[in-house]
């Protein structure tokens, strides 16, 4: 029985480089091993990988492995799956965790169904009990929690979301690299190049408050509601998701995980409920308000202080207040 | 280009859920209940590329009777047939098995493309397409903001982390996970809807189509709400009261005003 860590890294810009989500994959896989008395070996995929294995080799692991292959230089799902698949039937491991990122959620399914099994994606904790795994992962957009047990056999597969472990706790030790050579045979998907779209004209990160708005606005043409709040406060006006969706504010203004990242002095949320994708955004703004109708918006969990009600009251209110304070 | 969009019937999103006493689920009987939001960008996406390219729409939906409702709406809006996988407690399949179900329905369909929303908004797992595409053999993208069409294959534009994308070309048939805010939805048309009445929508079960909920690999113990992970200072009363409250710690606690 042994634990493997599948670290991820990815070529953006220059030469390969970690996603920094994976060291917080690796210290949860220590964590694990502690706890189940398990051995923890990592392993990192790709072509070129040398050095980045070598920087796991003054970590407490049983084994690094680079899994090395031409076919790897590009991730695609086909070569991946095949990759990974054959690193857990070698090494045997009865636990395979990743870090939840959009490159795992497009392969680790596919790989868990390869073996009949099913992967438990986007985990926010785990606890043992009677020597068992059980994991938490999160539903209905964050509103509620459930808890996850493995019924079959292993090996169990699990993506951690971002956040939910803490790189700084990583044990140092040491462990030698072995070179593992997947038999593979090419995708049959083509990945072409990585590209961004029209450089962003706002940036968002170097706002000192920032008043961010959800679907609770309802419609576009309340939009000016919440920009009379941003300008009273002098914050730039960001939004989640759904409203660059809609056309309501461009792009640019989105916060979360396929936005901008943030951590302003003060980051005000209107009528956002808080789904996972837009907290990992924001959640590390130094001062958090929201405002909502729903007191169970998961939005409330990471706020500082809060006014549970219509933000078609409460904004306008808040508004007039904001402008006496600075008179 | 025959293309198979697969729909889920979710709670509304403005829900409010409450744990049912069992602890196991949410009480789910006073819930009003909507087409999950990303199936609905997957169905527009189909129906665009029918329109452009010519073919046939199937909707595949697994869920109970209630579900028929979220099938109509998406016949309304254009799609021209629809199965429904009908099972009162789809709560029993894990993953996988859901999955086989709709692959069970899928296959005999032989279709072009099949699309699926990137994750549901009730259990969020986000696995029902690629597990599909596994069960299917078909090659694969997830998380697509844009697909165009080419002779025998498509080219997809897959969303990444920070703002990055990447184009990905496949041979067709295949599948793909469509994510939010990819097309604009349109709304349904009287005419659509009158339409819709006349459209097939063939039953099929669990049973038919040889698929099992037994020996599930992962199981749902326990649903609770989150614990906070900071003490919240909520302000109430009437609107002008709390602003005021709120503004006060803002200038002399937080110092942000």
């Amino acid at each position: 029985m042994s634990i493997l860590v599948v670290m991820e890294q990815r070529a953006v810009q220059g030469p390969p480089a970690w996603s920094r989500m994976s060291w917080e994959t690796l210290a949860a896989g220590q964590q694990l091993g502690r706890e189940l008395q398990q051995p923890v070996s990592a392993a990192v995929l790709g072509q070129g990988i040398e050095s980045l294995a070598a920087e796991l080799t003054d970590k407490k692991l049983e084994h690094v492995y680079a899994v090395e292959h031409d076919l790897l230089k590009d991730y695609t799902p086909d070569t991946y799956t095949a990759a990974v698949r054959q690193l857990v039937e070698k090494t045997q491991a009865a636990i395979v965790i990743f870090p939840h990122t959009y490159q795992v959620r497009d392969f680790l399914p596919k790989l868990a169904t390869a073996l009949s099994r099913v992967a438990v994606s986007d985990v926010v904790a785990h606890r043992v009990e009677d020597i068992k795994l059980v994991l938490v992962r999160q539903l209905f957009q964050g509103k509620l929690n459930v808890d996850v047990r493995f019924t079959g056999d292993p090996p169990y597969f699990a993506s951690l979301q971002a956040g939910a472990y803490r790189a700084d706790t990583i044990e140092a030790g040491s462990a030698a690299v072995e070179k593992f050579s997947p038999q593979l045979t090419p995708s049959r998907t083509t990945p072409l190049e990585l590209f961004r779209e029209a450089q962003r004209a706002v940036d968002l990160t170097a706002a000192e408050i920032i008043v961010s708005v959800g679907r609770g606005i309802k419609e576009a043409d309340n939009i000016p509601i919440v920009q009379k709040l941003a300008d009273a406060l002098g914050a730039e006006l960001a939004a989640s998701r759904p409203i660059c969706d809609s056309g309501w504010l461009p792009m640019e203004r989105q916060v979360g995980s396929s936005g901008q990242t943030v951590a302003p002095k003060m980051y005000l949320a209107v009528g956002i409920s808080g789904a996972i994708q837009h907290l990992v955004g924001m959640k590390g703004s130094k001062t958090i308000v929201a405002i909502n109708k729903d007191a169970n918006a998961p939005i409330f969990e990471v706020a500082d202080y809060g006014i549970v009600g219509d933000l078609f009251q409460v904004v306008p209110a808040l508004i007039e207040e904001i402008k006496k304070a600075k008179a | 280009m025959k293309i198979i969009v697969c729909i889920k019937q979710v709670p509304a999103r403005d829900s409010q859920l409450r744990v049912a006493s069992s602890g196991a689920w949410i009480q789910d009987a006073d819930l009003s209940y909507e087409i999950n939001e990303p199936d609905a960008y997957a169905l527009e996406e189909g129906l665009q590329l029918k329109e452009k390219h010519g073919g046939e729409v199937v909707v595949l939906c697994a869920g109970p009777a209630r579900a028929a409702q979220t099938i109509r709406e998406a016949l309304a809006k254009g799609a021209d047939r629809a199965i429904h996988i009908e099972e009162e407690d789809l709560g029993a399949f894990d993953p996988l098995g859901a999955a086989r179900l709709l692959a069970a329905a899928i296959a005999p369909e032989k279709p072009d493309l099949v699309l699926t929303g990137l994750q549901s908004d009730d259990l969020g797992y986000g696995q029902t397409g690629v597990i599909l595409a596994e069960l299917l053999g078909l090659p694969h993208a997830t998380i697509i903001m844009q697909v165009e069409k080419h002779d025998g294959s498509i080219r997809v534009k897959r969303e990444l982390e920070d703002g990055w994308f990447q184009h990905v070309e496949m041979p067709l048939p295949a599948l793909l996970t469509i994510q939010s805010g990819i097309n604009k939805l349109r709304y349904a048309t009287l005419m659509g809807i009158k339409k819709a009445k006349n459209k097939e929508i063939r039953n099929a079960t669990a049973s038919g189509l040889g698929v099992s909920s037994a020996a599930p690999s992962i199981q749902l113990s326990r649903v609770y709400l989150p614990g906070r992970s900071k003490q919240t200072q909520l302000f109430d009363g009437p609107p002008k009261e709390a602003a005021a409250k709120l503004v006060e710690k803002l200038k002399f606690e937080a110092r942000v005003i």
